[in-house]
């Protein structure tokens, strides 16, 4: 048996594995990461990438969608490599296909240029 | 020139505020904002989890702000940012500066008072030892990873599982720290469960409950903190102390509602947890000032600190018109047993009307009530004393970490001079 | 560094001693050098103290301190208002709470009229408590000083260090005394920033006054670094007294008071304890639950909930337990075990310095012209008249840095532009004070180490918080911390 908190919401919920049968969810998306984390356990993560000609020295970024559990530090090691230049707007790609994942890192915020 | 509403802050209350305002009438409506944008500690909140209820998705803090400020597209409402209010007074007159206005006198027919809150410090919780460089509170460590791009340490121990305290530990060790531990004094974590699990678990940092850092070490850079388990009453026990290693200590040990602005006008402070006294409007003790979000209260969500600035906006504007009835009845909302604070904590009968709808989401606001209660209960009932009647309402598990809230309606209120809350465990 | 050229007087110590020293010296025509090892001045006792105008009821008779006391808060009165420092005459009192406190007061008193002291009184408990009605009930008489008062400790030595250099004093910090020879017709200072050449030495050392003393002469004797712990209160609590309230002193010194600070805030403390080196001014929790049972002794109503910081100081007392102000060799002048009341007693004891002088041969013409004024803007004491026209003519004026205690970008530019730039963030709080508030620096130091970086065009990940080596960022490779 495997007991674990769900990480979807801020409802966490207590998630338990019993061979097939899983229990504790409240939500579909629950019940798929109850599944997803015994065979791929993925999270989304957000970060900062250097921005030239902004307001600011760095822009936050986030995942477009859940990457590998042991990519995070790789992918955060990514985007301390990585600048870009204003403007950006909310949801421009920054980073494509983010190690091979065929995920994206995409701006969380829009910055004009100065 | 009198401005219809004034809104003191542009954080996601300030703009809510703002923007109900706007939207129940008031024409010219001025939020002032002293950083150099609008959307407030959200910008330095770079992890998702906010907009569940406004949205319908998890946004960051940033794109929550973004959002927040694109409602007031086309509304005619002014910002002014890097503006600095230097105090309000009984007659709504508003003193700020800022660099190209210079010192300014604005008067307004209503103000809304959205200032946040700050964090706690290691003086605050007399946090003894030596004072080096590389002790920060999260947030203002936060704030220099997030928004000036630099890195505060590279090993490092967290005081406090509030999540602010859970999400710099990811943070940290995503930038490359070795993060060693987070120490609680409490028994359990005031985080949710959910970022002990992808903050702390997923990166194996561990998580001491019941322990405390009771000094510092290092002349000039952190070298160490000294740790100790505490006992019942949160006491360190002797002999249980350890050195820790590390070059930064982060601070996540709590939030203080910042009413310097109100404190300096008389208006009445609630001393339980460095707010404000406000009504079901959310109107303070002087008539025509008005205050929400974590100036009244610390929320747990910025969306529901947003939907308390709607209620202030919207009163706001309605008191722009009509100045409303000083006579009212008033009912005192009293913390009984379990309870350490209620907001509001005076409810005017009279003034509930219907509900109010934002975006599309029903917030039953002018009868609801919000409390924090002091301890764990397992299978809690929260007990609601009127003067005829008791209301029984079944919780199950509740914790102080989480903003309780209980909807009354105006039958129930409106015959009492005083409404007692408690919690009690239900055996 | 080679400084050859031989100057008149070389002051060893930035504290308050050395920069009232500096100042008393640049109204004569001498050529005047002052050295630290610190990167600022005022870094060490002078930074972390009571803030107190003794008003110097309680010498010992015969002492050295029984004859500068008196003085110092009399010359206080009129240098602090000259050079703009804060001070306020707000009235002491020391509190008796049995017989032998009764007596103990008595003889504070009789002391008191020997010395001079201006309006002291014993007065009964009920007038303290008229004076003061959150006094403990169990206090049954009390002293009364209307003269003593409350300073900032480390903006006086900042008013006198700037104004000494207005008048020709040159400062030199980052600058140790490592050694000193003896020369025909005076001595070399050796320092980690080259040698000195000078007629006279003025060793204002502090806690090392012993071992510069020992650079020249036999040690005759020898400092005891004593250690004061202090919890700070929010302004909030800053009214709960508004007299200096003390207990009965004992042999551990002044005991524990209770305060308004110059900033509004309320300062409890100081314990005292020995402590084996002068650079341990860590705080512990033990001492500081004695320092708040002895403040309640007091004030029972002190409400902890409202502090916002512990400190503590090392004080640099000798083991002959009194001043030493001699001239320990020919132009060699000792200014040394300046414990309590060396802050009130800094410009008499400047004053015996010039007569040691006179007396020993040297010239002392005064200078036709000496600068004895300085204004400083602090932004939040303005009226809004005095705002509005400051912003005008500076919009810097106009950016908040510190929301706390409502300091301008402006207020931190001219102490960058002041004859004593501040180049660390405490060294920025020490001149206008962000940081200093309840958030304790948490929403202003990025903007301030932006400030500093800037003004020294440094990089932000070279600032540092205080002494050489205390850096706050380590930025993404990573600086060896």
């Amino acid at each position: 048996m495997l007991e674990f908190t769900c990480v979807v919401c801020p409802w966490g919920c207590s998630l338990i594995v019993e061979s097939e049968n899983i229990s504790g969810y409240s939500c579909s998306r629950g019940l798929a990461y109850a599944k997803n984390e015994q065979t791929d356990p993925r999270r989304d993560i957000s970060g900062t990438v250097r921005v030239t000609g902004a307001a600011h020295p760095v822009i936050p970024v986030k995942t477009s969608s859940p990457i590998p559990k042991d990519l995070l530090l790789d992918a955060a090691e990514l985007l301390r490599k990585t600048s870009i230049s204003a403007p950006i707007k909310t949801g421009d790609v920054i980073i494509a296909n983010m190690l091979g994942t065929g995920i994206d890192f995409i701006a969380a915020r829009s910055i004009e240029a100065v | 020139m009198i401005y219809d509403v004034i809104v003191i802050g542009g954080g996601p209350a300030g703009l809510y505020a703002a923007a109900a305002a706007c939207g129940n009438g008031a024409k010219n409506v001025l939020v002032l904002e002293r950083d150099g944008e609008t959307g407030g500690i959200l910008q330095q909140c770079i992890h998702s989890g906010f907009g569940l209820h406004m949205f319908r998705a998890e946004l960051t803090g940033p794109e929550y702000a973004e959002r927040a400020l694109e409602m007031l597209t086309n509304t005619g409402i002014e910002i002014k940012t890097n503006t600095m209010v230097l105090s309000i007074s009984e007659d709504r007159t508003v003193t700020a500066i800022n660099d190209h206005d210079g010192f300014m006198e604005l008067k307004a027919n209503a103000i809304v008072l959205c200032t946040g809150c700050r964090e706690r410090t290691g003086g605050a919780i007399g946090l003894a030892g030596s004072r080096p460089a590389g002790v920060f509170t999260a947030g203002a460590a936060q704030r220099l990873i997030n928004i000036d791009g630099y890195m505060v340490g590279r090993r490092v121990c967290i005081l406090g599982s509030g999540d602010i305290g859970l999400i710099m530990a990811r943070r940290m060790a995503l930038e490359g720290a070795k993060v060693e531990a987070v120490f609680e004094l409490m028994p359990y974590s005031g985080g949710l469960r959910r970022n002990i699990a992808q903050c702390l678990d997923d990166f194996g940092i561990p998580l001491f409950l019941s322990h405390t850092v009771t000094a510092v070490e290092g002349r000039e850079r952190v070298e160490g903190v000294w740790v100790s388990q505490v006992d019942s009453d949160l006491k360190p026990i002797p002999g249980t102390e350890k050195l820790w290693e590390c070059d930064t200590l982060l601070l996540s040990v709590g939030l203080i509602p910042e009413n310097e602005l109100p404190q300096a006008a008389g208006i009445e402070m609630d001393t339980r947890m460095g707010g404000l006294i406000v009504y079901e409007n959310r109107e303070t003790s002087i008539p025509g000032i008005f205050a929400a979000g974590n100036a009244v209260h610390v929320h747990d969500l910025a969306d529901f600190a947003s939907a308390e600035a709607s209620i202030a906006g919207q009163a706001a504007a309605v008191f722009n018109t009509d100045k409303g009835d000083s006579n009212l009845k008033t009912v005192n909302i009293v913390a009984g047993d379990g309870v350490s604070y209620t907001v509001p904590q005076k409810i005017r009968p009279d003034n509930i009307e219907g509900a109010i709808h934002v975006h599309g989401i029903h917030f039953d606001a002018k009868c609801d009530i919000f409390f924090r209660i002091r301890s764990n209960y397992e299978d809690a009932v929260i007990e609601v004393h009127s003067e005829s009647e008791v209301l029984e309402i079944k919780r199950g598990h509740m914790t102080p970490g989480e903003m309780a809230r209980i909807s009354l309606s105006k039958e129930f209120i409106k015959n009492s001079d005083n409404i007692t809350i408690k919690v009690v465990n239900k055996c | 560094m080679e400084n050859m050229q031989m100057i008149d007087a070389l002051i060893i110590g930035c504290g308050v001693v050395g920069t009232a020293a500096a100042y008393e010296l640049s109204r004569y025509n001498l050529s005047v050098v002052a050295v630290d090892r610190l990167n600022d001045i005022a870094g060490e006792t002078t930074r972390a103290n009571s803030g107190i105008v003794h008003a110097g009821f309680d010498p010992v008779p015969g002492s050295v301190i029984s004859k500068l006391n008196v003085r110092g808060n009399e010359l206080l009165n009129k240098l602090c208002p000259k050079l703009d420092v804060p001070y306020i005459q707000n009235g002491s009192l020391v509190l008796g709470f049995d017989d032998t406190d009764k007596n103990t007061l008595k003889e504070l008193y009789h002391r008191g009229i020997e010395y001079n002291v201006p309006g002291i009184d014993l007065i009964s408990a009920d007038k303290a408590r008229e004076l003061e009605p959150n006094l403990s009930d169990e206090v049954v008489g009390a002293l009364y000083a209307p003269s003593g008062g409350i300073i900032g400790p480390w903006e006086l030595a900042v008013a006198l260090g700037e104004t000494a250099i207005k008048n020709g004093v040159k400062f030199s910090l980052n600058t140790e005394v490592v050694g000193i020879n003896r020369t025909e017709n005076g001595y070399i200072v050796k320092t980690t920033k080259g040698d000195f050449e000078t007629r006279t030495v003025v060793n204002a050392a502090g806690l090392h006054s012993d071992v510069v003393h020992g650079f020249v002469k036999e040690p005759d004797f020898k400092i005891l670094p004593k250690r004061g712990q202090y919890y700070l209160l929010d302004k909030s609590a800053g009214e709960i007294v508004s007299h200096t309230i003390f207990q009965c002193p004992n042999k551990l010194g002044k005991g524990v008071l209770v305060t308004p600070t110059t900033h509004g805030n309320l300062l409890i403390g100081p314990s005292s304890e020995d402590v084996d080196c002068c650079e341990n001014t860590d705080t512990d929790a033990e001492t500081l639950r004695f320092v708040v049972d002895k403040a309640r002794h007091s004030v029972p109503n002190i409400n902890m909930r409202e502090c916002i910081r512990n400190f503590s100081g090392v004080r640099a007392a000798a083991d002959t337990d009194d001043f030493i102000i001699r001239e320990a060799d020919k132009h060699f002048y000792d200014l040394a075990g300046i414990k309590s009341p060396g802050l009130t007693a800094a410009p008499a004891i400047a004053e015996e310095l010039i007569s040691m002088m006179d007396a020993s041969g040297i010239e002392l013409t005064p200078k036709d012209v000496f600068i004895d004024e300085r204004r400083t803007i602090r932004f939040k004491n303005l009226s809004n008249e005095e705002r509005a026209e400051l912003i005008k003519k500076n919009p810097a004026y106009g950016r908040i840095v510190c929301r706390c205690e409502s300091v301008t970008e402006g207020e931190i530019l001219d102490a960058f532009n002041s004859p004593l730039p501040p180049t660390t963030l405490d060294a920025v709080k020490r001149r206008c004070y962000p940081g200093m508030g309840r958030c304790q620096s948490g929403f202003c130091a990025p903007k301030t180490i932006a400030l500093i970086a800037k003004r020294f065009n440094i990089d932000p990940l070279d600032v540092e918080k205080d002494r050489h080596g205390s850096f706050i960022l380590t930025g993404e490779k990573g600086r060896d911390l």
